[in-house]
């Protein structure tokens, strides 16, 4: 094909066809290097994630899918995904008011020790999760500042739900208040200054100005934060008291029956929390193509 | 400053909605912690902190960590470099997967991990010939630390390498240098900030890791037991003081590392845009 075309060529686009090829040849690899290079990325890759992910599902389905749907449908188990929703669904709404509230202040207006706020946004990120949990004890715990009234009062934090949602909170902090600063940085405040100008009441320019622009990056924000939360292990162990079919989230869950070498029934509640992340890897790809794709058709005009 | 007029409603609600809100999930339930530990005294404290168990762990976690983050830098640049630089199959499929660490839960990759490298697993029956056992010793508290940390390299080096523009790298070729030359000269002095940056978060990470270790890690005093887990343990034991002055800690050194870490990417943004 390329001897054809380079007979009936002009000049011109010969010329441009020989630079093509010289750029190419400048500024890439010899096709051997560019192989052994990519086989090299994709082995260590098979090494610790790939083998690893396919292991659950092998795991989990090595003893027959009967004693996998057995292990799934346990009380035991369906109580564990039970408080695992009710985490998220729970922390997730308060962190995106969060989010939306810290992200407004810091990106349309000025004021001093902006870029320390951001700073303390990111602490939950520096913590380990075991220390996550432990602060929640030192608090809410039974030798803790309100652990004598807590209990004179019959209210249970630590050890019991509340707890969990609490260290769920911390954990997912960041997340989407960390998606949207960037994000409504770059967009500036003409298009809600407009808004107001035009007559619009505060509330009017936030639902049809403000959130309309930032729902890509609130969606992904909420993907990535609905993942963690779901996921917690170390924060929501310290605080949880592993109470089986009441305090145990799906992790807990899995740990417990793999200390029990319930192995079957482990890897298959844990396969669950696996395609969960799959379905998230995969919104998360889409969110990321649709904004590409938006920006793309945003430049002509 | 204060004289700009600003017309944008909300400021004082979402602002103080913020502090509010983060005064009472971060920041007052981690002073707890600074204030808990002044119940020991100064003597008490360090005789805590260093106790010979307690140095072990802080020995496994910083080493572990330092090492995994090190793999990590070096494989990263390397993922990074095949994804933006070259086209293969399944390409995209594997530039979405390399976030699976942040998806997947710790505990369930500890024990797929734990899975995988044990004596009898896939991966683990093929190196224990070899007299390498990775489960249950501190290899396999690396291992895990390295599986969680990978995708942060990744993510720092791959946009600067997408915006590395390819017009010194062909001024470097026409100018008769090797393209290792051109890697070593060009490419590399324009994404050491980010792999720096992704090096020092994959670190911080690793340290605090805990859900995938323990499983893997077989959690022997002295050999294979990580500084969290040691203040997991204390705190089973109701030693809450000591639990904490465990946890401050290592919040210090997070917190250090939290500084030098915001301090690098303000460097590496500037340090970028200086080279552009």
């Amino acid at each position: 094909m390329s001897g054809t075309t380079t007979i009936t060529t002009t000049v011109s686009q010969y010329n441009h066809y020989q630079a093509k090829v010289a750029h190419n040849r400048a500024t890439s690899e010899p096709a051997w290097i560019r192989w052994s290079l990519i086989l090299i990325a994709l082995a260590f890759l098979a090494l610790f994630l790939f083998v690893p992910l396919v292991a659950v599902f092998y795991q989990a389905l090595s003893k027959g899918v009967e004693t996998y749907v057995t292990a799934l449908s346990d009380p035991d188990a369906i109580s564990a995904i039970w408080l695992t929703l009710i985490a998220a669904g729970i922390s997730l709404p308060l962190n995106l008011v969060f989010g939306v509230s810290a992200a407004w202040a810091i990106t349309k207006f000025n004021f001093k020790g902006k870029s320390f706020l951001i700073t303390l946004i990111d602490l939950p990120f520096a913590v380990s999760p075991v220390i996550a949990g432990l602060i929640y004890v030192l608090i809410f715990g039974l030798q803790g500042w309100f652990g004598q009234w807590l209990s004179d009062n019959e209210y249970r934090v630590i050890f019991a739900i509340p707890g969990i949602v609490l260290a769920t909170i911390f954990v997912t902090f960041p997340f989407i208040a960390r998606e949207l600063i960037p994000l409504m940085q770059a967009q500036g405040k003409d298009e809600e200054e407009a808004a107001l100008v035009l007559g619009a009441t505060g509330w009017q320019m936030f639902w049809h100005v403000t959130i309309p622009n930032i729902k890509w990056g609130l969606l992904y924000g909420v993907i990535l934060s609905n993942a963690r939360a779901m996921g917690e292990f170390g924060a929501v162990s310290v605080v949880s008291g592993h109470i089986r079919g009441m305090t145990n989230t799906m992790p807990l869950h899995v740990e417990i029956l793999y200390n029990e070498y319930n192995y079957a029934a482990a890897f298959a509640v844990a396969s669950l929390l696996a395609l969960l992340a799959l379905v998230t890897l995969a919104l998360k790809s889409f969110v990321e193509w649709k904004t590409a794709h938006s920006i793309d058709t945003e430049i002509p005009e | 400053m204060a004289k700009q007029k600003n017309v944008l409603p909300g400021f004082n609600l979402s602002l103080g909605y913020a502090l509010l809100y983060l005064s009472l999930i971060v920041l007052i339930p981690l002073s707890a912690a600074f204030i808990k530990t002044t119940e020991l005294s100064l003597a008490d404290f360090w005789t805590t902190v260093t106790a010979p168990r307690v140095m072990a762990s802080y020995r496994l976690t910083f080493g572990a960590s330092l090492i995994a983050a090190l793999i990590n830098a070096v494989f990263g640049l390397l993922i990074a470099w095949v994804l933006t630089r070259y086209t293969f199959p399944g390409r995209r499929i594997i530039d979405a997967l390399v976030d699976l660490p942040f998806a997947l839960p710790t505990a369930v990759a500890g024990i797929a991990l734990t899975a995988v490298y044990a004596g009898n697993g896939w991966i683990g029956s093929h190196l224990e010939p070899l007299g390498i056992k990775v489960a249950f010793t501190p290899l396999g508290v690396m291992v895990a630390l390295t599986f969680i940390g990978l995708p942060f390299v990744v993510r720092t080096v791959q946009p600067v390498l997408e915006d590395l523009s390819a017009d010194t790298e062909e001024a470097a070729a026409s100018l008769g240098a090797t393209r290792w030359q051109t890697f070593t000269r060009i490419i590399f002095p324009g994404i050491w900030p980010a792999l720096l940056t992704g090096f020092a978060l994959a670190f911080a990470r690793a340290i605090g890791e805990y859900g995938s270790v323990i499983f893997i890690a077989g959690n022997m005093p002295m050999v294979s037991e990580i500084t969290p887990l040691i203040i997991i343990t204390k705190l089973e034991q109701y030693d809450y003081a000591g639990a904490t002055a465990v946890a401050v800690v290592m919040l210090v050194i997070s917190f250090l590392l939290l500084f030098a870490i915001n301090g690098l990417q303000w460097w590496s943004n500037r340090y970028l845009g200086s080279q552009r």
